[in-house]
């Protein structure tokens, strides 16, 4: 039984702490002389670069925004999950397919965990993968041309949340389940849950050259809620670990009954195992129904297709592949060391963190000393995994980064606070306030086996009065933490778009110069590209029209079109002919019930308009792309439905 | 004078260097662009220092009305020039040969020496008359017509050599790698022929 007082503590805690907190608020007029020695070390000089780039979850925007660190300055909003009227993702015809799945078109989703790719450990910025929470599913963003090029949909889960951990080698990135459902989905009583929902952990292969998803096995878990996971690495490499809470398998009021259980499980999955199970013909192949989108930059077209089935794997099937760790009070975060020797649960409704040691976990299971079992899967003895307890002094602990240098940082929620401790000897070494309320906090590569500890960043969830008000809502808050030193110290503070949930950063160096300047046109391969101004027309087909249109600074070709009639659907097809290092051109037409385009240079893409009415409209250039941008213009005459004037196109005539 | 005949041989091989390298550089920088744009000039056709160099100054040149950048079929010159180079490095290790050989003396070497001077100056007064066509023989219907304070319309003639200011660009023109060889491989010649003289004066004083 948890006891009550911590429920109660939860909800005073940051009522307790915001009164506290009112003398120590790290504003500079504090401290003058150390607060000019920290605006040194986040000005970035005009036309200076940033160190790092940093990724950031844009939660419910369905996004990622990427930043400069240490400036805070925001270079981009990559569209992930949602459509994004700004350069028409998810209303092109090309990047529609981009956003389907078995439920249709989904046009928004909750964006929550960026992680970089790696090899050996080492972050290898070739991709960053980031799960959406509500329709489930996975990304993978090239980090060339900083697009979304795939989106995989993950059957059989709910509230897509333990998620989008890669291995140290890319072999998987990894989606578990939050909310447990009926597997396979069907009508049935809700208050039948417990013994019949189920929660699938899925192993999403990564194709080493390409980075191509493919599911490769759900894991068919007890019907919990799995939280956060992460890989192994080092010595644990080949393991992953999840986060279990609502072990009551509660299907009401969960704030209270699934707080109930003193203890709930890390799962520890030896997924090398059951990939030696599933490649020696193991696992029962299921009917299933998910979207596999795949955008090409050749085509600069994204393509949709549904799989039918996918392979699902027993636990209780392999043995010695699935452990529970019993973790107290709900934990949220699981974080592995960058050696790989410690498991850190952090118990988000305690003041402690719970430590395992892996060496002991594997001295645990070869020594067969089980404590019971759940669902027929082995529960170790707690007292034979725990390496140690940090007693932070602090409470709400959910997520730990490792600097690399031995020490652990782990955020705490309700006493809104960041605790630097040292691994092994567990000691907090400093604690420093956070504004407020810190979800997680993310150092470089501190999910990986090769941290650059130089810099912390916490992710809060409350902002209130760090910035100017602007009504109601607020943008969430960030403050960046110089973490070179013994002691933290607050160098700067600067707002987050959307909700960052977690984030991923890597040194400037390693991607900066992989990024893409242009799009070929030699190379675009798209089946309505106009890649020389004779082939632009436009042709009718019924009531569709196709118009190939070339744009190049600073007209369209043809800027003129007529034989348009009202009731026809008229395709744009506009190809940026320059091949010019930002240069893109824009796209808007009168009454189009859709988005504009943005167009990079060399690409081709498509909007679609519906005319309502007679008469002569204008579409031009939004985007100011050179001294005669607002020349950039065009008309189309649109006649009457049945009028029998031919389609005609002209330019300069 | 077998000395001065290898320096005379090597050279005019000097001279294959423009094959390889580019003979002139213009580069063209602006505030929007940092990285600025260029052009190698080669014997035998104009390029891009980044592949899509030329299509971009092109793009920029037609607000102003300049004709586009010659391909290498469009100027006779980069047909003639590659075999005028060809002839001369040939007529150069000839001269070596048979100058090792005793047939002939060093004061050859002078005359290669001031022929291609006169082809060099030549070329430079055609590339002159080219830079002066494209700079100024612009299209009436040109987008931007800036006029001079005199009232006279702003031509756009690239420096035939060093540094100028056109709008907004800040333009540079220099020799290249082809022709720094060039000028090296001229050197050597009149070295071989000064190298020569000495020889054939210490052999007469004996």
């Amino acid at each position: 039984m948890k006891k009550y007082s911590f429920y109660l503590a939860a909800i005073l805690g940051p009522i307790l702490l915001l009164s506290a907190c009112g003398n120590q608020n790290g504003k500079a007029s504090s401290d003058g002389a150390l607060a000019s020695n920290n605006a040194e070390k986040v000005y970035v000089a005009p036309g200076e670069h940033d160190e790092f780039y940093a990724f950031m979850s844009g939660g419910y925007s369905g996004n990622v925004t990427v930043y400069g660190l240490p400036s805070g300055r925001m270079f981009k909003e990559i569209p992930v999950f949602s459509q994004f009227p700004t350069n028409g993702y998810g209303y092109s015809e090309e990047t529609k397919p981009m956003l389907e799945t078995s439920f249709g078109f989904i046009p928004a989703d909750d964006s929550h965990h960026p992680d970089i790719s790696q090899t050996n450990g080492e972050l290898d910025g070739r991709w960053l993968f980031i799960n959406g929470n509500n329709t489930p599913r996975i990304a993978r963003i090239d980090l060339k041309t900083f697009e979304t090029a795939e989106i995989i949909e993950v059957p059989n889960s709910a509230g897509n949340h333990s998620s989008s951990y890669i291995t140290e080698n890319s072999e998987y990135v990894v989606a578990g389940t939050r909310f447990s459902v009926p597997v396979p989905q069907r009508d049935m009583p809700i208050k039948d849950y417990k013994g019949n929902f189920k929660g699938a952990l899925s192993f999403i292969s990564v194709e080493p050259e390409t980075g191509r998803m493919d599911i490769k096995f759900q894991l068919i878990m007890p019907g919990f809620n799995y939280d956060l996971s992460h890989p192994g690495r080092g010595k644990s490499h080949g393991w992953f670990f999840f986060t279990t809470y609502n072990t009551e398998e509660a299907n009401t009021l969960l704030e209270v009954n699934a707080s109930q259980n003193d203890k709930d499980f890390i799962a520890a999955v030896n997924w090398k195992k059951i990939e030696e199970y599933v490649e020696n013909g193991g696992g029962t192949m299921v009917p299933a129904n998910y979207a596999h989108n795949v955008y090409s930059d050749e085509t600069h077209s994204a393509t949709s297709t549904m799989k039918k089935e996918v392979l699902t794997v027993d636990p209780t099937k392999v043995p010695g592949a699935i452990f529970f760790m019993p973790t107290p009070k709900s934990p949220h975060g699981v974080d592995v060391s960058p050696s790989g020797d410690y498991i850190i649960g952090n118990g988000k409704l305690s003041a402690d963190l719970t430590v395992f040691s892996f060496d002991k976990m594997i001295a645990a299971i070869e020594g067969k000393k089980f404590d019971g079992e759940a669902y027929g899967l082995p529960i170790l003895k707690f007292e034979d995994v725990l390496g140690g307890t940090v007693k932070s002094g602090g409470l709400g602990p959910l997520h730990t980064e490792f600097d690399g240098e031995g020490n652990a940082y782990t955020t705490f929620f309700i006493s809104s606070e960041v605790v630097k401790w040292k691994l092994g000897t567990w000691e907090v070494i400093d604690r420093k306030p956070t504004f407020y309320s810190v979800g997680h906090c993310m150092i470089p590569g501190g999910n990986s086996a090769k941290p650059f500890g130089k810099y912390l960043i916490s992710l809060n969830k409350i902002t209130k009065d760090r910035y100017l008000p602007t009504g109601p809502e607020l943008e969430h808050s960030a403050q960046l933490y110089d973490i070179s030193g013994d002691k933290m110290e607050l160098l700067y503070d600067f707002p987050t778009h959307g909700e960052p949930h977690y984030a991923a950063a890597i040194p400037a160096s390693i991607l900066a110069p992989k990024s893409q300047k242009i799009y070929k046109l030699a190379e675009n391969e798209h089946p309505f590209a106009t890649k020389n101004v004779s082939e632009a027309r436009v042709v009718r087909e019924g009531n569709e029209v196709h118009v190939y249109m070339a744009m190049i600074r600073s007209h369209f070709t043809p800027d003129n079109i007529e034989g348009i009639k009202v009731g026809d659907k008229v395709y744009f097809h506009i190809t940026n002919h320059e091949q010019d290092f930002d240069v893109p051109h824009g796209f808007m037409m009168i009454g189009q019930k859709n988005s504009g385009l943005l167009i990079m240079p060399g690409q081709t893409k498509t909007s679609v308009w519906e005319p309502m009415q007679e008469g002569v409209w204008p579409f031009y250039c939004t985007d100011f792309c050179s001294a005669l941008h607002q020349e950039m213009q065009g008309y189309i005459r649109v006649s009457p439905a049945k009028s029998n004037i031919d389609i005609s196109w002209s330019l300069g005539e | 004078m077998k000395k001065a005949s290898v320096i005379m041989i090597v050279g005019s091989l000097c001279l294959l260097g423009l094959f390889a390298f580019p003979l002139w550089n213009i580069m063209l920088g602006a505030p929007q662009y940092p990285d600025p744009l260029g052009m190698n000039i080669h014997i035998s056709g104009i390029e891009g220092v980044s592949e899509f160099d030329l299509q971009n100054i092109d793009g920029l040149n037609h607000y102003i009305g300049m004709k586009t950048i010659p391909k290498a079929d469009e100027m006779w010159e980069f047909n003639v020039f590659p075999s005028v180079i060809i002839g001369m490095v040939l007529l150069g290790v000839l001269l070596g040969i048979l100058g090792f050989m005793q047939k002939i003396d060093y004061r050859y070497f002078l005359g290669w020496f001031v022929l291609m001077s006169i082809l060099g100056v030549m070329g430079m007064y055609d590339f002159n008359l080219w830079l002066t066509d494209y700079g100024s023989n612009l299209d009436p219907h040109a987008i931007i017509k800036v006029t001079n304070e005199d009232g006279t319309p702003m031509t756009y003639k690239p420096p035939l050599f060093g540094y100028k200011k056109l709008l907004n660009f800040d333009v540079s023109s220099m020799p290249a790698t082809g022709a720094w060889l060039m000028f090296v491989g001229m050197s050597l010649t009149v070295i071989a022929f000064l190298v020569g003289w000495k020889s054939k004066k210490s052999q007469t004083n004996q």
